[in-house]
């Protein structure tokens, strides 16, 4: 297990202050401006080094994200945009973040904006965290009257100004250029790529977009050392991460552990185990509603990290952990996220738009088992086909949750089929 | 829902921003750069909605796409597009209920069942004494405190029947419960006691 000197967020819980006194106690904003003096590229190049993957669910190497910047500043600012608008089902970490350590994603924003030779970052937060943009404007605040961001951020010489920006209720706006668009103004409607956002973000400016998470570990890192967090984990899959562990446990929570821990490990020590035990575990989506599920054959033994779950076929995604017991309508769970991506398709891409009210209606029929055998084969085929058709990946975290029900759970839906159509011969012959 | 269906029929003659509000704007827009006005319309369209009464009248569109030098319809198209705005009245309490999986899995039915047997409301409906208003959301980003009701701006975490029913009581007093975990347990921690970071624990 982590130990707790070698945790990041230590305020993880909201014991604490939020505010800038109780944040300079745990460390924050210590020696930012000797951090800015190592230079644009020396800060890049020791978060490459840390091996920091993006925490925002697609695990991209931060340092290399930033390292697309542009290195001259032409006539068009440097932006630095961070991900704020955590919606997928499962994740609530950078909710924590942004309310009980607000001032380590401030700070974060000045050292990482500066690498990318930016002057400003806006926060995209999701309009529902009222109250957590309440209390990331009052750090932003703060940090304003103390001098840590303005004209001369930290006393560094480089000017560097934050922005808030609240969202208004879209999923799809977590998708980078969906969240560009609707800083512009628009609808979040995703963008074809490329021209990548480092060559034309936002208002057609170079721009880098960062989950909250990526970010805030930052000063962190920089302070301890790329060796430090490269030390934790494992190879490729470095550091600590917070994990949120929702669902059939005992007590969920959030906490931040090391990558790679076993998945069960996971469970049992944080989150009080499996209601009803270990053995009463039925399935695991892994990473935020988008991920596959696990069946419990495979979450014996998986380890939490982009690696490991990618060749089990699923993904470490925002490492939201959805635990589901045996008492689990498992295909109406899976029906229940078919239609929370149908609502929030933007409806821009045809496959996804058609596609994702027709697997959802589809997946209703098979709660009922109201359908044939063969339409199983059907929606897998469909799902294929939305899969990849699309502008942005909504299609894709579409689909997934579906292939993995059909490939771990297909029993079962036959079952219902063969149970349903048993029930209508009856009640055809009485 | 047709784009008809969520906008309201009766609609006030005229609005205007108060004076607060107004400099508001001035505030809001200073944050976008010069030219690009237009990033202001969501915060203008929030400003609106909690002026008044938490819904946006089309006059205050009107408005909008004025000031921020927009075609009317892209505003309105911004305003369609977001669920958070509202282009009809709503009670004084608009209960956004999360029903996605992790709720679902941690009850979010029985929550539900709890609004529906007290005030006989569907999503997208209006108790008769006109003071609550129910609508079924998609994920609120609590998944660990679930199941949750945002009221308004708030959220209640770690709902069940009962304590759905003492939170609703006390809306109708106008005395809400404090927001957060109604079982007290502090933010995302474990309900039993933190696992990690213990020791950091400030004494009570």
């Amino acid at each position: 297990m982590l130990k707790d000197e070698d945790r990041i967020f230590t305020n993880l819980y909201g014991w604490m202050d939020s505010g800038l006194k109780g944040a300079k106690a745990r460390g924050d904003w210590d020696g930012t401006a000797k951090l800015i003096k190592l230079g644009h590229d020396e800060i890049v190049e020791r978060v490459k080094a840390s091996g920091l993957r993006g925490r925002g669910g697609a695990g991209f190497p931060t340092g290399l994200k930033w390292s697309f910047m542009p290195k001259e500043v032409g006539a068009r600012p440097h932006y630095l945009v961070v991900n704020a608008d955590e919606s997928e089902p499962g994740t609530c970490k950078d909710r924590d973040i942004i309310r009980n350590e607000p001032h380590k994603l401030l700070e974060g924003c000045v050292i990482a904006g500066f690498a990318m030779r930016a002057h400003a970052a806006y926060i995209y937060i999701r309009g529902e965290f009222v109250n957590e943009a309440r209390r990331l404007q009052a750090a932003i605040d703060e940090a304003y009257a103390a001098g840590l961001l303005g004209d001369n951020a930290v006393k560094s010489g480089w000017k560097f100004d934050i922005y808030l920006h609240r969202g208004a209720g879209a999923y799809i706006c977590g998708e980078e250029t969906a969240l560009i668009e609707s800083l512009e103004g628009k609808k979040g409607q995703p963008r074809l790529k490329p021209p990548f956002p480092a060559g034309a973000g936002l208002y057609g400016c170079p721009t880098t977009v960062n989950n909250v998470e990526s970010i805030a570990v930052v000063p962190t890192i920089l302070r301890r050392g790329a060796d430090w967090f490269s030390g934790l984990g494992k190879d490729g899959n470095t550091g600590t991460k917070l994990f949120c562990i929702s669902g059939h446990v005992n007590n969920p929570c959030n906490v931040e552990e090391e990558m790679g821990i076993p998945l069960r490990e996971l469970i049992e020590k944080h989150a009080g185990g499996v209601r009803g035990g270990w053995d009463n575990l039925l399935a695991v989506i892994p990473g935020g509603s988008s991920t596959p599920m696990m069946p419990q054959a495979v979450c014996n033994t998986i380890t939490m990290d982009f690696d490991a779950l990618k060749e089990a076929g699923t993904g470490l995604g925002t490492a939201g952990v959805i635990v589901m017991d045996k008492s689990t309508d498992v295909v109406k769970a899976i029906s229940r996220l078919s239609y929370f991506y149908k609502h929030e398709s933007c409806g821009q891409c045809t496959p996804c738009r058609e596609g994702t009210g027709w697997m959802w209606r589809m997946m209703e029929r098979l709660v009922r088992g109201d359908a044939e055998i063969h339409e199983i084969d059907t929606l897998e085929q469909v799902t294929r086909q939305v899969e990849g058709h699309t502008i942005c990946a909504l299609g894709d975290a579409a689909a997934w949750p579906i292939q993995g029900l059909i490939k771990h759970f297909r029993p079962e839906i036959e079952r219902r089929i063969t149970a349903h159509r048993a029930a209508a011969a009856v009640e055809a012959a009485e | 829902m047709s784009i008809d269906a969520r906008i309201a029929d009766n609609q006030p003659d005229s609005f205007a921003f108060t004076r607060e509000n107004e400099a508001e704007i001035k505030r809001i827009v200073a944050k976008y750069p010069k030219g690009r006005q237009a990033s202001a319309v969501m915060p203008l369209l929030d400003l609106v909605q909690r002026q008044h009464d938490n819904w946006i009248p089309m006059k205050a569109i009107e408005l909008i796409a004025k000031k921020l030098d927009m075609a009317e319809i892209r505003v309105l198209e911004v305003a369609t597009f977001y669920t958070m705005f509202n282009l009809k009245p709503v009670g004084k309490y608009f209960l956004q209920a999360c029903t996605t999986t992790p709720c679902w899995l941690r009850g979010s039915d029985n929550m539900m069942r709890c609004i529906k047997d007290r005030y006989g409301i569907s999503s997208g409906e209006t108790s008769e004494c006109g003071r609550f208003t129910l609508l079924e959301v998609e994920c609120l980003g609590a998944c660990v405190n679930a199941p949750i009701l945002q009221v308004n701006d708030d959220f209640y975490e770690d709902l069940d029947y009962a304590s759905t029913g003492t939170l609703l009581d006390s809306l109708e007093a106008d005395e809400p419960l404090p927001v957060g975990s109604v079982t007290g347990r502090s933010g995302s921690e474990s309900a039993t006691g933190a696992t990690s970071l213990a020791a950091l624990k400030p004494a009570e």
